[in-house]
Parts: structure tokens; sequence; C-alpha cells
């Protein structure tokens, strides 16, 4: 048993957190997503080549550094604390485990692709009827000669206006609801008959309404098994939800300690608001909440790499990080006063982060069923 | 990171599980099972085989009779404690006093002490909250004075009121927090005597707690002699010995191996009972809901203690951070506690004390359970309210 982190795990966090720190901070990030693009090719650039963190959950075969989740834990963690809106979650995270996990034939060549901060994957799994059930999917992929002819609409696709690939999720047997006849594939983002809606989210992030319009693929663009990828959309999934709930102790552990600094200095009644006892217990529970969150992290983490184990701790995880964003983000702007309702004060867009987060990949209510199904059975 | 347990430890758990289905007392388990009160020597029939065993104090000193065991060891030990159901060993002496023993005693006392602890010949009480002393224990007013007897010796007169003194009716000896200089600082005036409870001058009054047992009491000290050499440290530095003594209490408080055997009872009598549309309890969705809650927070908290622990094996000791496991380790505690209430609906009212255990009212699950419940409210409020420890995380932890 052993909480402990390497070397270079410990280096690794130290190279993210003190480039973000010179290079992200909040005034500079605010300024970028206000300008087109919305987000930073350089710092993309520079995760690539200066960093190297692109390739930080890869093996070294593949020009990767070798690690798995918890290094994955490490870099979401410090873009947590930063509000980093690049796309490392879609990309290395989503993109890489589905290409990971699959065997595809391409999968070398793409994964070096995305560590050389070439290839940017975006999601285009939700639609909107579906709300977070994974295998609720209307959009169709129907085999014709060789090729695949894609149709259907999928919502709030993260990252679709700076991906250079998407990976969509289409019926290619079955009916809308149905665990069998689910495949996967990659399409280029600028392939022929995809047209997006791009928007910006209240988090910060850019996204897309993703439509697809007899768009043909070959058959080189499945990934995993034909008719039968639920359980690699889940696995990857889950390794998702592991890597957003890092992503949130990292905006948690912001949120907490911006609030004890800011009621130390503020002052009212003639002594800092810290000075309440009403307060202080306040920000203990908040704290608790965030221990207890790092504390889940870990062991999703640690877990997510173990088939048996592996859904009912995500879903436990993200259930934890679910309340704790609610609890923490709300109690740090009520702390923080009328200035934690102004769009200056940074607080107010960890808050936002954190409350996207509530329902990423599913919400609290969502994964406390599915944590059920797993540890009771089906319900009477 | 990773949560493996080494080929060594496997084999230690696989050793201490044979020892403890082995050992235990068969008479105390059956006593147990049919829910007889316990008499003074079935409290101490598990202690007296531990300490033959030399397993009943792993946290001593070696030479002094711990195990050397690692925080894993000892995990791993109290969670196999939790799985066979094995009695709770009394704290007071073996995992209270004796640290302040060894830490504060003179090399007389520890030989006098020690091993009346370690082998359960003594049976220890605390001294330590009075009617007015609670929370702010350094209020306490229990007088000590100077005094030189007839036979020439010096003794202290103790005269005072101590209470919630846990099982105190079957106490030999008590440790004591008493006040020998009223004149200083509230903490700077305190001493830490140890008393023997047969000394003329002490009376020990039941409190009935609000589930009908007799567990804590009232100590009445009225002219009590105490031999000055039975104080432990220096005159009226005792504040520094209780303060020891409270950071140790703390260290085990999550209980998340016995939350984890308690949960699984809890699952199996909603697994039992039926709810209003006749299905299983468990599978109501409303039901089964609070129950996952409840099983998420308590993994959670046993990940919290596990990253603790970890801080012990590379050498930081337990921080201010183990408040956060008395907090969550009793909400949890108390949460498991009235969900076994909800969940045996009508039958947790009989109160079957005076019946016995066989009275074969209700379903034998539901027996006690509304008892149990309600003494549980105390752990949120003894070893420090969780409102003093939200009060030592916001000053340790948080610097407020």
């Amino acid at each position: 048993m052993d909480f402990s982190f390497t070397e270079e795990q410990s280096m690794l966090r130290d190279t993210v957190a003190s480039y973000l720190a010179d290079h992200y901070a909040f005034d500079q990030r605010r300024a970028a997503l206000a300008s087109e693009p919305g987000w930073r090719p350089d710092v993309w650039k520079a995760f690539a080549e200066e960093l190297g963190i692109l390739g930080a959950p890869f093996a070294e075969d593949l020009g990767g550094l070798g690690g798995g989740p918890v290094e994955s834990m490490i870099v979401m963690e410090e873009m947590g604390r930063a509000l980093v809106v690049e796309p490392y979650l879609g990309t290395v995270v989503i993109g890489g485990g589905f290409l990971k996990h699959s065997g595809h034939p391409d999968a070398a060549a793409l994964i070096g692709k995305i560590i050389a901060g070439e290839a940017i994957f975006a999601f285009a799994h939700a639609e909107p009827q579906a709300r977070y059930s994974l295998a609720d999917i209307k959009t169709t992929a129907r085999k014709d000669s060789g090729s695949y002819v894609l149709n259907g609409h999928k919502a709030v696709v993260v990252g679709a206006p700076y991906a250079t690939h998407l990976i969509v999720t289409a019926r290619t047997d079955g009916g809308q609801r149905d665990a069998v006849g689910i495949s996967v594939f990659i399409v280029p983002r600028g392939a022929a008959g995809v047209t997006t809606r791009d928007y910006p989210t209240v988090d910060g992030f850019r996204a897309s309404e993703v439509h697809l319009e007899n768009v043909r693929v070959g058959e080189e663009a499945l990934v995993g098994p034909e008719n039968h990828a639920l359980p690699l959309i889940e696995k990857v999934v889950d390794e998702a939800i592991v890597a957003t709930c890092a992503e949130a102790c990292g905006v948690l552990r912001k949120l907490q300690e911006g609030t004890v600094e800011y009621t130390r200095q503020r002052k009212q009644f003639g002594q800092p608001i810290s000075a309440f006892q009403v307060l202080q217990h306040r920000m203990v529970d908040m704290f608790i909440q965030l221990e207890q969150s790092v504390s889940m992290t870990y062991m999703a983490t640690i877990k997510v790499t173990d088939e048996a184990e592996r859904a009912k701790a995500a879903s436990a995880a993200k259930v934890q990080i679910g309340k704790a964003c609610r609890f923490v983000g709300q109690n740090a702007i009520q702390l923080h006063g009328g200035m934690g309702m102004t769009d200056e004060m940074a607080i107010g867009h960890y808050f936002k982060r954190a409350t996207m987060i509530e329902s990423a990949f599913g919400s609290v209510d969502h994964h406390l069923a599915r944590y059920e199904f797993l540890s009771f059975g089906q319900a009477a | 990171m990773n949560l493996d347990f080494s080929a060594e430890e496997n084999a230690f758990r696989a050793e201490v599980r044979a020892f403890i289905e082995g050992n235990y007392p068969a008479e105390l388990r059956a006593k147990e099972a049919a829910g007889e009160p316990l008499a003074k020597a079935d409290y101490l029939a598990w202690h007296k085989v531990l300490a033959r065993k030399g397993w009943i104090a792993p946290s001593w000193p070696r030479e002094l009779g711990g195990t050397d065991w690692t925080p894993t060891q000892k995990y791993i030990w109290s969670e196999e404690l939790a799985r066979a159901d094995a009695q709770r060993i009394l704290p007071f002496g073996v995992a209270m006093l004796a640290p302040v023993l060894y830490t504060f005693g003179t090399e007389e006392q520890k030989q006098r002490f020690l091993p009346g602890i370690y082998y359960g010949d003594v049976w220890w009480c605390q001294g330590y909250s009075e009617p007015g002393a609670g929370s702010d224990l350094a209020s306490l007013k229990t007088r000590a004075e100077r005094i030189k007897g007839d036979d020439g010796a010096e003794y202290y007169l103790v005269n005072g009121q101590k209470t919630w003194t846990t099982l105190a009716q079957f106490a030999d000896w008590g440790f004591f927090l008493v006040r020998t200089d009223p004149d200083a600082k509230p903490q700077a005036g305190i001493s830490f005597l140890l008393i023997d409870m047969k000394t003329p001058g002490i009376t020990v009054r039941p409190i009935i707690t609000l589930e009908g047992g007799h567990e804590v009491n009232d100590v009445f000290l009225d002219n009590v002699k105490v031999p000055v050499e039975n104080r432990i440290f220096h005159e009226n530095q005792g504040w520094t010995c209780a303060k020891a003594l409270l950071a140790h209490e703390r260290s085990g408080i999550a209980g998340v191996a016995r939350s984890k055997q308690a949960l699984g009872k809890l699952r199996e009598i909603a697994r039992t009972e039926r709810s209003d549309s006749g299905g299983s309890l468990l599978g109501d969705a409303f039901f089964r809901r609070k129950v996952a809650e409840l099983e998420i927070d308590l993994t959670a908290l046993e990940f919290t203690e596990l990253r603790t622990l970890a801080d012990e094996s590379s050498g930081k000791g337990p921080g201010p951070e183990t408040s956060i496991l008395k907090i969550k380790g009793t909400e949890i505690q108390q949460r498991l506690q009235e969900l076994v209430l909800e969940a045996v609906g009508v039958y947790g009212a009989p109160f079957l004390r005076d019946l016995g255990h066989n009275a074969q009212i209700g379903p034998d699950y539901a027996a006690g359970v509304a008892g149990q419940m309600f003494n549980g409210r105390k752990t949120s409020i003894y070893g420090g309210s969780n409102e003093i420890q939200r009060n030592i995380i916001a000053k340790m932890v948080l610097g407020l």
C-alpha cells in the first residue's frame, strides 16, 4: 500500500505547475478567452514541445513518458488549479484512450501526432435526447460498399471548434437505447458533411453542436469492435471521469484556499471576518469536502485499471466530487460576499467550472443510480 | 501509488485472522450473541488473551511490550478485529494512560503501573470532565491541596466532582486532572494524579443514559488523600500530559473497519425487510439511495484514513487533519445507526432491556437498535465535540 508519488511524478507536477504559473495567470486566461480563437495554440505547442505532457500517459515505445492514470491525475489537477481550457481531456485522455484500448492499426501513428501536438480530438458522443445515458444513440452509421455513411446530431461537443478529429459514436445496428449495435469512428473535423455551430460555454470552453450529414468515412475510421463498442466507451468515459475528478480537486483547492485568504483580509465590525466562528466552521466543512474528494480521486485513480472495480470506483468518486463542487463552490461565493458576484475576481470563474464539473459525464443522481446498480443490483 | 499488500502483509493477515478465530473466548462470544449483560471479567477476557499473546499494546515502545508493527500491519489488525466482531479493548489503560506513563512518568511509576495495564489486572477510568468543564476542560475546578499526613509523608487532599466517567463502577484506579494552583492561568495550574478508587472519600454514582444503560458515572471526591508520588510529571504541568493523551485518543477514531461491518449488516437487514410496495427495502429507490450515499461517504473516509496512515509510515506524525477522521467517522457511525433503526420499521419501538434478549419480539436484528442509536449520539460529543474538532482544524490547519 503506497500513497506517495515517485520523484518523476513530483517533477511532472512541478513542471506543469510552474509553467502554468508563468504563462496561464488569471488575466492572461481571461484575455485569451475573450478573443479569437478562444484558446491558446501557443500553450498547446508548449505542452507538446517544452513540457512533453501530451505524452504523459502513453507508453515509451509510442513516444510517451510511460505513465498512466497517476500521471493523468497529476496533470489534470494542475489544469484545474489554473482553469486550463486547452483540450487535454478530449485529446490525451479520451482520444488517446480510445486509440490505446482499441488496437486500431493507426493507433501508434495517431498517438504520435497527439504527443507532438498535431492531432486534437473532441468527443462527439452526447445527443440532445440522451441526457447521460451512454447507450442512447440515434446517430447512424450505414455500411456502404467499403465505407460508412454517418448521419446525426451530437450535442455540446466540448473542444470541437479547435479539434482536428472527432470521436463519433454511432449506431451500426439496434434500436436507440440498445446496448448492442454501437460503434465508434474517427472522423476528420473537416470531412465533407460535417457542419458545426460553435459557441462558448459558461465555464470558458468552446463547444459545438455537430451535425453529420451523409459523412462518408473509410473502414479504417472504425475504432474498436463494430456493434460492440459500448464497453470500450464506458471504459474510456470512466477514465475521463477519474481525470475530471482530478481536475476538480485542483479547482476545489483554489476555491477553498481563495476563500480562507479572502476572509482573512476582509474586515467588518472592526475585525477580519475569518474571526467569526460561523465562517470558520463553514470553511472547515469546505476543507473536509475537499480532502474527501482528494481521497476519492486517489481511490478511483488506483482502481481505474482494475476492470472489476473500475465502474463502481468512477461513479463513487464522481458522486463525492459532484457534491463537493456544489458545496465548496457555492460557499466560496457566499463567503466572498458581493465580491464573489463580480466577473473580475477569479473565484467566480472557479465556481463556474466547479458547477459544470458537477454534471460532466453524469450528474450526482446519475452516478448514484449507477453505483446502486453495481453495488446492490437491480431496484425492485 | 498502489493498494497492494506485500506477501509479508498478506501472511500477517492470515496469521492474525487464524489467531482471532482460534483464541476468541467462547464464553464471551456466547454472551455477546445472546445480548447478555457483561460482568467485569467479561470485559477483560479477550484483553488477557491478547496480553498473553503479546498483542495487547501494538503501539507501545517495543521494550515495554509493543509489537513494532508498521502502520499497515496495525491497519490490517484493526480490520481483522472488526471482521471478527471482536470486543473492543477498553482504551483507558492501554491506549490512554499508558502513553502518558511511558512519556512522562518516572522509572518507578512505569514499573509500578504499566504491567497492571498490560495484563488487564487493573481497571482504569478517566477523571477529566466536570459538571462545569466539558469542552472547556481547562476550566476544571477539582482542587488538590498539598498537605502533610499524620505519617509525615506528603499528600494531595483532593475535593471536587468528576462526571461522565465511563465504567467507573468497575474501576480499580483512575487518572485525574486536578487543580493544584488556583491562581495560575487555567492550563498552568493543573496536575495529573493517579488515584486508587478504593481510597476513602470517593463515591461513584451511576448516570443512566437515555437508552437506559449504565455506562457513565459521577465521581465525587471528598477529602481524598493521594500520595504525592502518584503525580505524573511536574506539579502544575498536567495539561501537557492531558494534551498528549488526547492526541493518542484520536488515532483510530475513524472506526472505518467497524463501520464497514455495520454497513454489511445494514444491507442484510435491508434485503430482509420489505418496502411499502412489497419488494426488498434495499430495492426501494429512496432507501437504497441513502445506503449508497453512506457507502460512498465511508469509502472517502477510508481513503482519507489510508492517506494519514501513509503519512505516518513516511515518518510524518498524525497531524491535526486527524480531526477530519473524528468528525466524519462519528457522523458515519451515527448515520449507520439511524438507517438501521429506520430499516427495522415498527420493531424499533419495543424496549427489551428488562425482558432479556430472548424476548422474541420482532426480528432478532431489531433488538436494541434504537438503544444503540440513542447511545451513539455520544460519539459526536465525546473526545472533543465535533464543533471543537472544527475549531481545531480552523486554527491548526487553516490558520484562522
